[in-house]
């Protein structure tokens, strides 16, 4: 039975249950939900960018092959949230022409170069893993389309993880220049991979809502805390240093201390002053553009197909 | 947070209004059979020109990794779906349990029913 009213819903939400698209939702959840997962689809689609940069340049066959299949699996990511975000009443394109225009942002991360190979391990490694602690946290939002796509995008993500602390380990275990090249790429992504989860608790705006409603379960504090007390001795098996003077184990709190986040760098890339914003953009409505004569003539070959099978019957 | 983005401090929300609702190609809903033997079961929705590419499509999208053995597209806007708020007389609910099989006590004695 569709939910008709707020009592209703809360109902719902205070149970744990799901809210489905024809249930009735306060505007305020419908918004935060289109606003978030419109971002989280765009994210997905530009993180194709940093790591399709290497596919031409992975040093073997096999690293290849994983490489496309990681990209093909991020876009089609961004395929199955463009799709939980339509069920709340707006379209694909209208969300794409968003992104375009520049007012719909995507995750901060993607706006960083991939330098060297290791990147495509450290990416994996990090970047994918703190999108899987947030994402199994999301795997149980209040929200049905959401979730199940969460469930979906979480399998695939254990790969993602594991191709990339997998291919440093290799890297790891080879030459002194393999090596360094693997403490150069964990020393420039560390920092914005912690910054993936948010401002603190105390300077996040929408987080309150959020929680009360129960898109969003554990807060960026403790997502964050999560993320490096599971990384740390991943890295220590790597024998790679963590590129923060502060990070110590603290035995009362059961939990690794660690340094400030530089929260200056984030505000600027969020606002478009990062390494490659620029670049990110531009490519994505390039590729637009130029894909506009694909969509164009499938949309043609379609009507010329419907109007020869109309034919056809009015003729039989 | 992740792959959501904070608001920028002062900057305003009105930014983030979406334009005209449309869509260059239709949507379809995809079903997978994920083998003989079982039905075709609801996996997600897509879009496409036509069938054909439909079909094309949900191979990329939904059948990576052995999902299953074949593919269903079916446009969204054929799919009927109940008035959810008709739920109750479509899905009546404990109103007649002598319909259930958990209804009738057998004694034991007479073994497996
Ligand atoms: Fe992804
Ligand atoms: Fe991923």
């Amino acid at each position: 039975m569709a939910l008709q009213d707020q009592a209703e819903f809360d109902a719902v939400i205070a149970a744990d249950d799901k809210i489905e698209p024809t249930d009735w939702m306060p505007d305020g959840y419908r918004k935060t939900l289109i606003r978030q997962i419109g971002q989280h689809a765009h994210s997905e689609i530009i993180g194709m960018q940093p790591e399709g940069n290497w596919i031409s340049r992975a040093p073997t066959l096999h690293r290849k092959a994983i490489l496309i299949a990681k990209v093909q699996d991020e876009g089609g990511h961004g395929l199955y949230l463009y799709s939980a975000a339509e069920t709340l009443g707006v379209t694909r394109d209208q969300l794409v022409a968003a992104l375009h225009a520049g007012s719909h942002k995507y995750s901060s991360i993607f706006n960083y170069p991939t330098l060297n190979w290791a990147d495509i391990g450290t990416i994996g490694w990090l970047v994918d893993g703190a999108a899987i602690t947030n994402q199994v946290m999301l795997s149980r939002s209040s929200y049905g389309p959401y979730s199940r796509a969460m469930v979906r995008i979480c399998k695939e993500e254990s790969f993602h993880q594991r191709q990339g602390y997998e291919l440093l380990i290799r890297l790891c275990e080879g030459s002194s220049e393999q090596k360094a090249m693997s403490q150069d790429s964990i020393d420039r992504w560390w920092w914005p991979a912690l910054m993936m989860f948010g401002p603190h608790d105390s300077d996040s705006t929408h987080s309150a809502e959020s929680t009360a409603w129960k898109i969003k379960r554990v807060s960026n504090d403790d997502l964050r805390q999560q993320f490096v007390d599971a990384t740390v001795p991943q890295a220590d098996y790597l024998g790679l240093h963590i590129p923060d003077p502060d990070l110590v184990w603290n035995e009362e709190r059961g939990h690794y201390d660690f340094g400030p986040i530089d929260w200056e760098e984030f505000w600027q890339v969020v606002k478009g002053n990062g390494p490659l914003n620029r670049e990110r953009l531009d490519h994505k409505r390039a590729a637009w553009d130029d894909g506009a004569w694909v969509r164009e003539a499938a949309v043609a070959h379609a009507e010329k197909q419907a109007a020869r099978e109309f034919e056809s019957r009015r003729t039989a | 947070m992740t792959y959501s983005v904070p608001d920028v401090p002062g900057e305003s929300p009105a930014k983030s209004d979406l334009g005209e609702a449309s869509n260059v190609w239709p949507m379809w809903e995809i079903f997978v059979r994920q083998t003989r033997g079982l039905a075709h079961v609801h996996v997600g929705s897509l879009h496409a020109a036509d069938a054909e590419t439909a079909l094309q499509n949900a191979r990329d999208v939904y059948t990576r990794r052995q999902e299953g053995v074949s593919l269903w597209a079916v446009p969204s806007v054929e799919i009927v779906a109940s008035d959810p708020d008709e739920t109750d007389s479509l899905f009546e609910v404990n109103t007649k349990p002598y319909r259930d099989a958990t209804a009738y006590n057998i004694p034991d004695e007479v073994g497996h029913m």
